[in-house]
């Protein structure tokens, strides 16, 4: 095997060498004869993009002869999944734009995925694919596939170009329209000949989108309510989601927060906008929510709820959810407001705006905590009594949870952790303790198995100095884990912690809870038979591989992890398969019916309010 | 109270734009009642005549959702005591020798207009809100309604006013 040596490496541009190119290049460009290929080209780098995540083909072919020499990095993925949620992990570590590109039909579908998974959790993304020429559109010709059609209700908005001359403004509008307001994915999909074509590239060029016209301030009046209730609260609790990290309005959160005394929750696309460490946080709220966060809303009588949007795994069964609560509803998109939970006090608002504009409103009657004195007595009697935690197996296996929390007291609050979906992303947002915004990156909203892998490599070309460990299950990581070569040869040492149970341990979990322990179709194999070894595989695919069976070693393998930053490691550990993810709000179920571990359900005196 | 809505929708004339509009009520489990789609006298806006079955709070969150289109300009709801509202309805009786004189009379009580003369049927052309056609149906029901065809609603706001104006409009 032989992996890229440094000085091969080094050859690539760096994000300094680019942004020096794309300042040089923003500026006016009068017009210049080019292709349809050489304007898209000449527009990325006018939008300065750093790096685009792809994979060439035939529809797409006429881009990457003028990517070919352009300052733009691409790196070439092994799936086209791959490059969507790379430019999602990118979006994510960096607030910026990320880029993927495919060529027409199956190149396209496979962006799927990672589109409709951005659009979930509103990350900003520009899908570039290819389509077949303009006459062939519609003739079911080869590698066909309306793209466009498609991903009409998974985009923010998305693009068939008809001609040349509108690619820069089509460009442009779609980072744009990515980027702003509440983000999300936009899909721009070019015929062939359309890239072939002559054009006359100039820029900047005029966005025309009278439709679009994003709410960012909030009204006054709107305001000054949410402060007049917030005085008038007993038991207020600050509903944090994604949007406050979006807006980047964490530190001003954290001025509110402190300011007026009030305990803070922060949903599964929230965590790291508020100091884990911090005495007013009670944590995640939801189906594995912790007791006091599930608690602390449940009795409420006022959710300021900033960027977050009652979704059903934050709310249990709807009827029943904060049955007390007044709610202030403050979000960019106006549809999230009122959509499952009536707002008392609807702000339709940037984030940040709202936080500066209510400190100001409520900085006269804020009081700290003092103010909520019986309210926190509560909270911090129920947090004492129902703390996370976990039991250590019995059959002396390896506790998945242990191996998770050692992980994040090793590596530290620095590095960047990027889940895939199951009871390790559960366990990673409950034993790593997150104390900074855009260090915990999962797929949230569509649950996407197989997002850790390529999103940690797309976090990682983007922060190349942070660590980034992705933290996968085993039935996840054999959905991705073909980047590991795209990681290895383009010099991108990403870090993964497969939490290998042998098992779909979440799906397991749910048969062991509801299906009478019926266990139908998902035990992987991975334990019984080996199959696949994970060292080896990693090894084939050009990484690192290392094993961990037992408590003894965690510390010792994550340590020598850390100590590899010139190739990816992975490490496989072997963990047991009946551990849990608790506490649980089965789904359907009121958050009332909140288990703190098999069939202990938590007691709350009636005289704690 | 009645659940039904007439919006108007504005938006850029642009190739699929109205799949955009049709595929976000199937989405998010609306159905429309009728549909009627035109440009206006902007060449670059069409009008979406959409009548929609739904409460006020579901309704009030189709129309957000609708807003966040990027190609839907504007979005008003004309209610019916402060609209015109109008359909085209196009229908083929049989009225053969002996039924023709009392169809006609029909005809001419509903100002409807004959378009189209055969041995054994009249087709007929009447404008209308709703209930108004429904009515007319009704009368010539028993003379043998052989084909029948409805356009989807128009509407348009009483007196001076007109929604096709305002500073969203003027971009497009």
């Amino acid at each position: 095997m032989t992996r890229p040596t440094p000085e091969t490496l080094a050859h690539r541009a760096t994000p300094a060498t680019v942004a020096a190119a794309v300042n040089s290049t923003s500026a006016t460009v009068a017009p210049v004869a080019t292709s349809g290929a050489g304007a898209l080209v000449r527009s990325l780098e006018a939008l300065g993009v750093e790096v685009v995540f792809g994979i060439p083909g035939g529809a797409i072919l006429p881009a990457y002869d003028p990517l070919f020499d352009s300052k733009v990095r691409h790196i070439l993925v092994r799936h086209e999944q791959g490059a969507g949620h790379a430019a999602t992990g990118y979006a994510q570590a960096t607030g910026r734009v990320g880029v993927c590109i495919a060529t027409s039909g199956p190149g396209a579908t496979n962006l799927v995925t990672p589109i409709a998974d951005a659009y979930m959790d509103s990350v900003p993304i520009v899908a570039i694919t290819g389509q077949v020429s303009r006459s062939f559109i519609g003739t079911d010709a080869f590698q066909e596939a309306d793209i466009q059609g498609i991903t009409l209700p998974i985009t923010k908005h998305n693009f068939l170009v008809q001609t040349p001359e509108e690619l820069p403004r089509i460009l442009a509008e779609a980072f744009h329209l990515a980027s702003t307001g509440r983000p999300g994915p936009v899909l721009v999909d070019i015929p062939k000949d359309v890239l072939q074509a002559q054009t006359a590239f100039q820029w900047p060029p005029t966005l025309d989108l009278p439709g679009y016209r994003p709410t960012l301030h909030p009204h006054g009046k709107q305001i000054r309510e949410a402060a007049r209730l917030i005085a008038a609260a007993k038991r207020p609790v600050l509903y944090v989601g994604g949007g406050v990290h979006k807006a980047g309005a964490t530190d001003g959160l954290r001025k509110l927060a402190e300011l007026t005394g009030i305990p803070v929750v922060t949903t599964l696309m929230g965590i790291g906008a508020f100091p884990d460490s911090h005495p007013q946080h009670l944590g995640m709220p939801g189906m594995h929510g912790t007791v006091p966060a599930v608690y602390a809303m449940q009795k409420s009588d006022l959710l300021i709820t900033l960027g977050a949007r009652f979704d059903d795994r934050v709310t249990g069964q709807l009827d029943s959810f904060a049955p007390d609560a007044k709610i202030v509803h403050a979000d960019i998109d106006p549809a999230e407001i009122g959509k499952n939970r009536h707002a008392d006090v609807p702000i339709v608002g940037d984030a940040r705006h709202v936080i500066d504009e209510l400190i100001a409103a409520v900085s006269s009657t804020a009081g700290g905590t003092e103010q909520y004195a019986a309210w926190w007595a509560t909270l911090n009697d129920i947090r004492e009594r129902y703390p996370l935690g976990y039991e250590e197996p019995t059959d002396g296996t390896l506790a998945p949870q242990y191996v998770i929390e050692r992980l994040g007291e090793i590596v530290g609050p620095d590095a960047i952790y990027c889940a895939g979906v199951g009871q390790h992303q559960m366990w990673a947002s409950q034993f790593i303790k997150y104390e900074k915004p855009g260090t915990w990156l999962n797929s949230g909203g569509a649950g996407t198995m197989g997002y850790a892998v390529p999103a940690a490599m797309g976090a990682k070309v983007a922060a190349p100095d942070t660590t980034v460990w992705a933290i996968d299950g085993d039935g996840c990581f054999q959905m991705t884990n073909q980047e590991l070569a795209t990681c290895a040869l383009e010099g991108i040492p990403v870090k993964v912690a497969v939490i290998n149970n042998g098992n779909l341990g979440m799906v397991r979990q749910w048969q062991t809870l509801f299906y009478d322990g019926r266990y139908s179709n998902t035990e992987l194999g991975t334990h019984k038979h080996r199959i696949p070894d994970f060292v080896k595989l990693a090894e084939a695919l050009g990484c690192v591989g290392l094993r961990c069976e037992s408590k003894d070693d965690v510390d010792k393998v994550i340590k020598q992890a850390m100590e590899i930053n010139d190739a990816p490691v992975v490490i496989d550990f072997t963990v047991g398969k009946d551990a849990m993810v608790w506490p649980m709000v089965a789904a359907g179920t009121s958050n009332d019916e909140i288990m703190f571990a098999r069939d202990v359900r938590p007691t709350f005196e009636e005289d704690d309010l | 109270m009645t659940t039904k809505h007439t919006l108007s929708v504005l938006v850029e004339n642009k190739p699929g734009v109205l799949a955009r509009v049709s595929g976000l009520f199937s989405r998010r489990s609306f159905n429309i009642d009728s549909l009627a789609v035109g440009e206006t006298e902007n060449p670059d806006v069409s009008r979406i005549t959409i009548v929609v079955d739904a409460e006020s709070s579901p309704l009030e969150q189709v129309t957000k959702q609708l807003n966040k289109l990027v190609n839907v300009l504007k979005i008003v709801e004309l209610d019916p005591a402060q609209s015109v509202q109008r359909e085209l309805l196009l229908v083929k009786v049989r009225a053969d020798r002996a039924q023709r004189s009392q169809v006609l009379e029909t005809v001419e009580l509903f100002r409807a207009r004959v378009i189209d003369v055969a041995p054994d049927t009249l087709t007929i052309e009447a404008t209308g809100n709703p209930d108004k056609l429904d009515a007319l149906l009704r009368d010539l029901e028993p003379y043998g309604i052989k084909e029948m065809v409805q356009s989807g609603l128009v509407a348009i706001g009483r007196g001076s006013r007109s929604i096709t104006t305002g500073p969203a409009l003027r971009a497009a």
